[in-house]
C-alpha cells in the first residue's frame, strides 16, 4: 500500500511537470489506483477520480465545442493547439464575437503553428450564417480545420445544427471547433467533446521572470462520447505542435504553492 | 501636347493644332521645344490606351460595313465593297461618316478609293478633306501626290526625294526594269516603292483582313408562358447553365462573372450577378453561387425570356485530374471562397495580408479573400524573419478601447486596470515594446505607443498600450488602451 502511494505521488508529480499526453505514466497510475483502494486506505472521501485519469487522446476529426468566458481567449489557443499544422483554416465569427473579442491576428498564428497566408476569415452577421459557413467549409476537402465562434446562446444553434456539423466533420475528416464565448452549455448539443476552457497562470518566461510565458489553460471536459470527462491543465507544446494535458495537483496546498512559485517566477 | 519617353529624355508624341502652329514637330525633344515655348503644357502619352480606344472605334465602325480594322496608331480601314449602296452611294456614306465622327468630337479625313494603298494616300496626303476616287481616275489623281503617300518608311522617302522623285507620277514614269534593279524583289514592303506602287494601283492584291468578332457567351431561353415561380427560375437556370458550360468548353473559357437576367412581360429586366475568384465552368459550382440570390429576382407579372451570359471570362484550358482522382486543393478552396462570397458578401470573406509596417493595425490588413496574392509582399517579411518575431496577441480588437489604469511607477507597467467596467489586477507584465508613429504617413500630433503584454490574476492575457509619454508635447497625460487579447 505504502509503495503504491509513493508511486502514485510520483506519477502525479510527473503529470504536474507536463508529461506528454502519450506518456504511459498516467495509465499506469490508473491501473495502480482504483478508487475503491483509495477509500480503503484513507477512510475518507477520495478526490474525484476524474482528476487523476488519463487525458483523452486526440481523437479522430470531429466536432468539438469549447466554452469560454467572453473576456478570455484561452479557448482560441486551446483550439489552435489541436488544428493540424500549416493547413488552410476557415475561421468564421459572428458579429458580436468580432466586436467583443476581436478578430484573429494572422501574425500571432505562427506561434501556434499556423500560417496566416492560409487563413480565410469569414464575418457572419448572425449565428445562422456561422453555422452555414461552417457546413460549407466542411464540404471542402482542402481545409485543415474549421473554427467557428458564436456569441451567447442563439436559437439557431440547436440539436439539429450541431448534429449536421458533427456528422459532416466526421464524414469528411476535418476537425471542427465551435467556440462559444459567453455560452452556458444550456442547449442540447451533439458535439463529440464539450470543453470548458479558461486561462490559468502562464508558464515562467525563459528570459524575463516578470513577463508572462507560454500560456496554460484550465480545461474541463464535461461531456464526451469517446473519452471520460475530467479536468486537466492544458498547455501547448510548440516544437511538437500538440496539446498537453496534465492532471492538476490534487493537494490544494501544493497547488497554491506551485502557483505562487510560478507567479513569482 | 503629349510626350513619350525617348532615348534621350521625353520626346513629343503628338500635339494639338495650337502647338503645331507654333512649330512643334513629332519626335522632337520636349526640352528643345520648351526653350522655344516656355509655357508648353506637356502630358504623358498613354499609347496602350490609345490603341485600345482605336480598336473599339474600329468595332464601332462596323455600323457601316462588316470589314474594319485599325491602321497604325491613328487610322481606320473599312472595306465598303458592296456596302455603300445600303447608305445611298459613296457620297452619302461619307456624309454619314462625317456626321457620326463629328458627333463623337473627332476630326476625320475620309477617302474612298479602289485600293487600300490609294485610299490611304488620299486620306493622309490628299488636299481635300473628303475624297472619292473613281477607279478610272485613280492613276491620274494618285500621280499628283508626293512619294510619301506610298506608305514608305522615312529613309526610302528621303532616298526617292534625293533621286528627284517628288510625286508618284514621276516615279511611275520610270521604266519598271530600272526600278526593279534598284529595289530588288524581296525588299521589305515599306522600303520597296515599286511594290507599294503596284499595291496602290491595284496591280497586286491587298486584301483587308478584319479582326474577327468574338461572339458573346450567352444562352437564352424564351418561354412559352411567363413564369413567376422561384422553382422554375432555378429550373431554367440549370438548363441555361448546361448550355453555357458546353459553349465555354468549346471555346476554352472559364467564367469569372456571370449574369442571369429575366425579361419581364412589361418590358423590364431583372438581373442578378455572381463572380468567381478563379475561372470556372463547372455547372454545379456556378449554379450554387446563384442559389441564395435567385429569390431576389423580381418577376413582376412574369418573365417571358431568361438569359445567362458571361460578362467576364478568362482562358481556362481543359485539365486532367491526377491519377489519385483527388480534386485539386486550390480549386476546391477557391470554390469555397466563391460560395461564401455569394452568401456573405465580398467584404465579409477576408484574408490577412501583411504590410511592411510596425503599427499593428497597419502591419496586417484584411483584404477580400478573392484578391490575387501579391508576390513581393513576402519579400519584406523575409528579412524580418531573421529577427525574433515580436510578440503579437491572438486577437486584435476592431478599435482600441480605452482603459483606466493604476500603475505603481510612472511610465511603468500597469498594476491594475479597468476594462469594460471590470477591474483586472495585473500579476505579470512583459514589455514595453515601443512603436513610434510613422511620421511619413501620419500627422505630427500622433503619439508613440508603449505596448505591454500583461497577465491578470486569473491568467488572462491582454495586450494594452500607453499612448504617448508624459511631457512629449503632443497632448496631456497619456491614455491607456486595450488593443488585443491573447491566449
Amino acid at each position: 500500500m505504502e509503495q503504491n502511494k509513493n508511486i502514485c505521488y510520483r506519477a502525479v508529480m510527473n503529470a504536474r511537470l507536463h508529461t506528454s499526453v502519450l506518456s504511459p505514466v498516467p495509465d499506469r497510475l490508473q491501473t495502480l489506483k482504483p478508487p475503491a483502494m483509495a477509500r480503503d486506505r484513507q477512510g475518507a472521501e477520495p478526490p474525484a477520480t476524474a482528476d487523476i485519469q488519463s487525458p483523452p487522446l486526440p481523437g479522430k476529426p470531429q466536432l468539438v465545442e469549447v466554452f469560454a468566458d467572453s473576456r478570455d481567449v484561452g479557448a482560441v489557443g486551446f483550439a489552435l493547439a489541436q488544428v493540424p499544422r500549416a493547413q488552410s483554416i476557415l475561421w468564421v465569427q459572428d458579429r458580436m464575437c468580432a466586436q467583443e473579442v476581436g478578430q484573429p491576428h494572422g501574425r500571432a498564428l505562427a506561434r501556434f503553428g499556423g500560417d496566416p497566408d492560409r487563413l480565410i476569415l469569414a464575418c457572419a452577421r448572425h449565428a445562422g450564417d456561422v453555422l452555414w459557413t461552417m457546413e460549407e467549409g466542411l464540404a471542402c476537402p482542402s481545409l485543415g480545420a474549421v473554427i467557428g465562434e458564436i456569441w451567447g446562446e442563439p436559437k439557431a444553434l440547436d440539436f439539429t445544427a450541431t448534429k449536421r456539423l458533427a456528422m459532416r466533420s466526421e464524414r469528411v475528416g476535418i476537425p471542427a471547433f465551435l467556440i462559444r464565448f459567453g455560452g452556458v452549455a444550456a442547449s442540447a448539443s451533439v458535439a463529440r467533446r464539450r470543453w470548458r476552457v479558461a486561462s490559468a497562470a502562464s508558464a515562467p518566461h525563459p528570459h524575463d521572470p516578470r513577463a508572462p510565458g507560454e500560456p496554460r489553460w484550465r480545461t474541463e471536459l464535461f461531456r464526451a462520447r469517446d473519452a471520460r470527462p475530467g479536468t486537466w491543465e492544458g498547455g501547448y507544446d510548440r516544437t511538437a505542435h500538440r496539446l498537453h494535458l496534465a492532471a492538476p495537483l490534487r493537494d490544494p496546498a501544493l497547488a497554491a504553492a506551485a502557483l505562487r512559485r510560478e507567479g513569482d517566477g | 501636347m503629349l510626350a513619350r519617353p525617348g532615348t534621350h529624355g521625353p520626346v513629343i508624341h503628338d500635339m494639338n493644332a495650337a502647338a503645331a502652329a507654333l512649330g512643334m514637330a513629332r519626335g522632337a525633344r520636349v526640352t528643345d521645344m520648351r526653350t522655344l515655348v516656355p509655357d508648353l503644357r506637356v502630358e504623358e502619352a498613354e499609347e496602350r490606351l490609345d490603341h485600345a480606344d482605336l480598336a473599339r472605334l474600329s468595332h464601332w465602325c462596323r455600323r457601316w460595313c462588316p470589314w474594319t480594322r485599325t491602321d497604325g496608331a491613328d487610322g481606320l480601314m473599312l472595306d465598303t465593297t458592296g456596302a455603300d449602296h445600303l447608305w445611298g452611294g459613296e457620297a452619302a456614306l461619307i456624309a454619314d461618316m462625317r456626321r457620326a465622327f463629328a458627333q463623337l468630337g473627332l476630326t476625320a479625313h475620309i477617302a474612298i478609293a479602289p485600293t487600300v494603298g490609294s485610299a490611304w494616300a488620299f486620306a493622309r496626303h490628299g488636299q481635300e478633306k473628303v475624297a472619292v476616287c473613281p477607279p478610272d481616275r485613280l492613276a491620274e489623281r494618285l500621280g499628283a501626290l508626293p512619294v510619301a503617300a506610298l506608305r514608305l518608311d522615312g529613309n526610302t522617302v528621303l532616298l526617292l526625294e534625293r533621286l528627284g522623285f517628288r510625286t508618284i507620277a514621276a516615279l511611275a514614269e520610270v521604266p519598271r526594269a530600272a526600278m526593279a534593279r534598284r529595289f530588288r524583289h524581296g525588299t521589305p514592303l515599306p522600303a520597296n516603292p515599286l511594290a507599294r506602287l503596284d499595291q496602290a494601283m491595284g496591280r497586286t492584291t491587298e486584301p483587308l483582313v478584319a479582326a474577327a468578332i468574338t461572339e458573346p457567351l450567352r444562352s437564352l431561353r424564351t418561354l412559352a408562358e411567363p413564369i413567376t415561380e422561384i422553382d422554375s427560375f432555378s429550373h431554367v437556370l440549370d438548363h441555361l447553365m448546361r448550355d453555357l458550360a458546353i459553349q465555354m468548353e468549346t471555346r476554352n473559357i472559364g467564367a469569372r462573372c456571370l449574369r442571369f437576367s429575366g425579361f419581364r412581360v412589361d418590358g423590364g429586366v431583372s438581373a442578378i450577378q455572381v463572380a468567381t475568384s478563379r475561372p470556372s465552368r463547372a455547372p454545379e459550382h456556378l449554379a450554387k453561387l446563384f442559389e441564395n440570390r435567385i429569390e431576389t429576382l423580381d418577376p413582376g407579372f412574369g418573365f417571358e425570356a431568361m438569359v445567362l451570359d458571361v460578362i467576364d471570362g478568362q482562358d481556362l484550358a481543359l485539365t486532367q485530374p491526377d491519377l489519385s482522382g483527388e480534386t485539386d486543393t486550390g480549386v476546391a478552396l477557391s470554390r469555397l471562397i466563391d460560395r461564401l462570397i455569394a452568401r456573405l458578401g465580398r467584404q465579409s470573406v477576408l484574408r490577412p495580408l501583411g504590410h511592411g509596417s510596425h503599427v499593428p493595425e497597419r502591419a496586417e490588413v484584411l483584404v477580400p479573400a478573392d484578391t490575387a496574392m501579391p508576390g513581393p509582399a513576402r519579400a519584406t517579411t523575409a528579412k524580418a524573419s531573421e529577427l525574433p518575431a515580436p510578440h503579437r496577441p491572438l486577437r486584435l480588437l476592431p478599435r482600441p478601447e480605452e482603459v483606466e489604469v493604476l500603475h505603481a511607477i510612472p511610465d511603468g507597467p500597469p498594476a491594475r486596470f479597468i476594462w469594460r467596467r471590470q477591474t483586472h489586477r495585473v500579476v505579470r507584465s512583459g514589455g514595453p515594446e515601443r512603436i513610434a508613429p510613422e511620421w511619413w504617413r501620419e500627422k505630427s500630433i500622433v503619439r508613440l505607443r508603449d505596448y505591454y503584454n500583461v497577465e491578470d490574476s486569473d491568467g488572462r492575457r491582454y495586450w494594452i498600450y500607453r499612448e504617448g509619454v508624459a511631457g512629449d508635447g503632443r497632448g496631456g497625460n497619456p491614455h491607456w488602451f486595450m488593443h488585443g487579447l491573447d491566449a
